[in-house]
């Protein structure tokens, strides 16, 4: 397929609110960010900052009281926002997007054996099953062509095998109670991996595991991800997780992205001062904990300018009028900051 | 820091009933199983490791919620196991302990004044105007405006909700505060300020921290020795910095390895821990962490290795230590 600007994904200067008891809140505002084909971007920020609500964008998943004001999201050059929900439907939900959820134990029904929901997501996503297929009488009633459900179970196997889930007919007939935490995170992996995608959006799909499980899970989805060329976009709040899986990392505050850079740049050279700031709370040997000061604003009525300059040491009155342009620094680094800080110690 | 113990923990156990459809007991969860150790005064002890390790209820079986199934807690000088609910009364304001999740902790009716005046009213014998000058001295202590007394749990943020939790605490001036994942679930930026308060508070009221976490690289922060847990047991107590520079036992190697180093190798190329934990109800026979030990041998499968001194200041439970 051909992509223009060799990104698979290019969200541009999206704006979404969320209408609220107490006003409209602008969730997002002005959001860029892109995704190169095959690479595993961080998408990294504080709860609030809008990072979920972006990633339920792209899936075309948000709540009934969200509204999209300006921007657009392409994927593979076609822009999501103006594709009719049919086709969504049929072709990029499930199918070249795929979803990790943060909560491996919610995200399972617990009545149903994994083998029957394992197979449910195969029959509508299977990248062998044709465009309009399930449509009309066959549709009605919901027919699986045996022939395509032999090569898909054969394909659930096989991928189960690379989650590390040996015995693909003991696991079919458990009920997801029966994993622990770690192996349900293993088969959303693999629920994700099957249909093929394009893009993987995995929201925080480490935080709810312990630290051992959550570096063999990280382990496990960057070397699969590696192997079948399939771009990801890894939101979390947590660096060090960033640092362990991302290619590049792009951090938002307040619903905007304030830096993007390639991840060893990104840890050795911040250039935002929220950025460093943030590097600076995290407890490290060796250094004195720092605390950014203040509280993330509200959305309702936010900063006008940088959304970071009533928290921020550097603010002049540039700041508070008008939100900084793109400034590139070069090897892929840009930043959205007037001052922006120069030699930052590094990480 | 003096080094007469304020607390002491001896065979502690706690075990919880597994019961089957009918009620009848089938087995037995052994929650903690065996732990000893010692808190000295104004020192932070810092309990680590994975779920279901049984650092919760160490916590919980110290201040009396789960009352311990066998051991001895001695706080003080004073054996406190099995005390009445009177005496325990006694006890109760010296020896605290702080939720995990302060957000579910608070009552959401009650508001901020409320939940702080409670506990006044259970231990102390304060007038109203002794009460309220006292709530307004640990609003200021905890880094409070005095304007948010009068607002309920849910309109304040996570890290000023752990505020107030721990506020409720040190208004009776406690000697020891059992931490219970004291920054679980709040960003990086807030965890530093609620870390910063933590230390600012020990200082101020020369508390002893018993401080469980999950979190390694916070505890290295905030702890002089650390215990690690597995599954019901400490396998091995230690000095933060002698734990972090030379830990003896192979599952604290592991848990070590998994912490991510920004800027330094990649944990997720280096770690090679496989596996989880076994069910705490059917624990294996022998060293409980033999099924996933790189380095298990037979020997490991017949003989439980106790805890035992490596040095003056580590101990670890391994045959190889």
């Amino acid at each position: 397929m051909a992509l223009p600007g060799d990104n698979l994904l290019e969200v541009e200067d999206l704006r979404v609110s969320f209408a609220t008891e107490s006003g409209v809140a602008k969730v997002l505002d002005g959001v860029n960010l892109t995704i190169r084909p095959g690479e595993i971007m961080g998408l990294v920020g504080e709860s609030g900052c809008g990072k979920t609500t972006l990633a339920n964008a792209i899936l075309g998943i948000l709540a009934r009281n969200a509204r999209h004001e300006a921007g657009t999201i392409r994927f593979g050059g076609e822009d999501l926002l103006a594709m009719p929900r049919r086709r969504i439907e049929d072709e990029v939900r499930g199918r070249r997007i795929t979803f990790i959820p943060q909560d491996p134990y919610g995200s399972f029904n617990p009545l149903f054996p994994i083998g029957t929901q394992t197979m449910e997501v195969m029959k509508w996503k299977s990248p062998h099953r044709a465009a309009g297929e399930g449509r009309g009488v066959a549709g009605f009633f919901s027919r699986y062509p045996r022939a395509r459900r032999r090569s898909d179970a054969a394909a659930v196997s096989q991928m189960l095998r690379a989650v590390q889930i040996p015995d693909r007919d003991a696991a079919f007939v458990k009920l997801p109670h029966e994993f622990s935490g770690g192996q349900r995170q293993r088969l959303m992996i693999a629920l994700a991996l099957l249909p093929q995608p394009q893009l993987v959006i995995a929201d925080e799909p480490t935080t709810a595991l312990d630290v051992t499980i959550q570096v063999q899970i990280l382990k496990l989805l960057k070397q699969l991800a590696k192997k079948s060329g399939v771009s990801v976009l890894f939101t979390t709040h947590d660096l060090g997780t960033a640092y362990e899986i991302c290619d590049r990392i792009t951090v938002m505050y307040a619903g905007q992205e304030v830096e993007t850079a390639p991840v060893d740049d990104f840890f050795r050279r911040p250039h935002h001062p929220y950025t460093v700031r943030l590097l600076e709370s995290l407890p490290r040997p060796g250094r004195e904990l720092r605390e950014i000061g203040g509280e993330i604003p509200g959305l309702i009525s936010p900063p006008a300018g940088c959304r970071f300059h009533p928290r921020c040491a550097r603010a002049t009155d540039v700041c508070r009028a008008e939100r900084p342009p793109v400034a590139a620094l070069g090897g892929g680094h840009e930043v959205r900051c007037y001052h922006p800080i120069a030699e930052a110690t590094p990480a | 820091m003096s080094d007469a113990p304020i607390l002491q923990v001896d065979t502690l156990s706690r075990h919880f009933p597994v019961r089957n459809m009918l009620g009848w007991k089938t087995g037995a969860v052994r929650a903690l199983d065996g732990v000893s150790f010692e808190v000295r005064s104004g020192e932070t002890l810092g309990i680590v490791g994975e779920s279901g390790c049984g650092k919760s209820t160490l916590g919980k079986a110290l201040v009396g919620i789960h009352p311990p199934g066998g051991g001895r807690i001695v706080f003080e000088g004073k054996d406190i196991t099995g005390q009445s609910a009177n005496e325990r009364r006694a006890v109760a304001p010296k020896l605290q302990y702080c939720y995990q999740d302060p957000g579910n902790s608070l009552d959401p009716r009650w508001t901020v004044r409320r939940s702080l005046a409670e506990p006044l009213v259970v231990h102390t014998a304060l007038t109203p105007s002794d009460r309220n000058a006292r709530i307004a001295k640990i609003m200021q202590q905890v880094g409070l405006p005095l304007t948010h007394l009068d607002l309920y749990p849910h309109e304040l943020s996570g890290g000023q909700q752990r505020r107030v939790g721990l506020a409720r605490i040190l208004t009776l001036h406690p000697r020891l505060v059992v931490l219970d994942e004291p920054t679980s679930g709040l960003d990086v930026s807030v965890q530093a300020s609620v870390l910063m308060l933590l230390r600012e508070l020990q200082r101020a009221f020369s508390l002893t921290y018993l401080f469980i976490s999950h979190d390694l690289s916070v505890v290295r922060m905030m702890c002089d020795r650390v215990a690690v847990m597995y599954l019901g047991r400490i396998v091995e107590l230690a000095p933060t910095e002698t734990l972090f520079a030379a830990a003896k036992h192979p599952y604290s190697q592991s848990l070590l390895s998994a912490i991510p180093d920004i800027g330094g190798r990649r944990v997720t190329d280096t770690f090679t821990l496989e596996g989880e934990p076994p069910d705490p109800a059917r624990p294996p026979s022998g060293c409980r962490f033999r099924t996933r030990c790189p380095r298990a041998a037979p020997v490991c499968a017949e003989t439980d290795p106790a805890l035992r001194p490596i040095t003056p200041a580590q101990s670890a439970a391994c045959v190889f230590a």
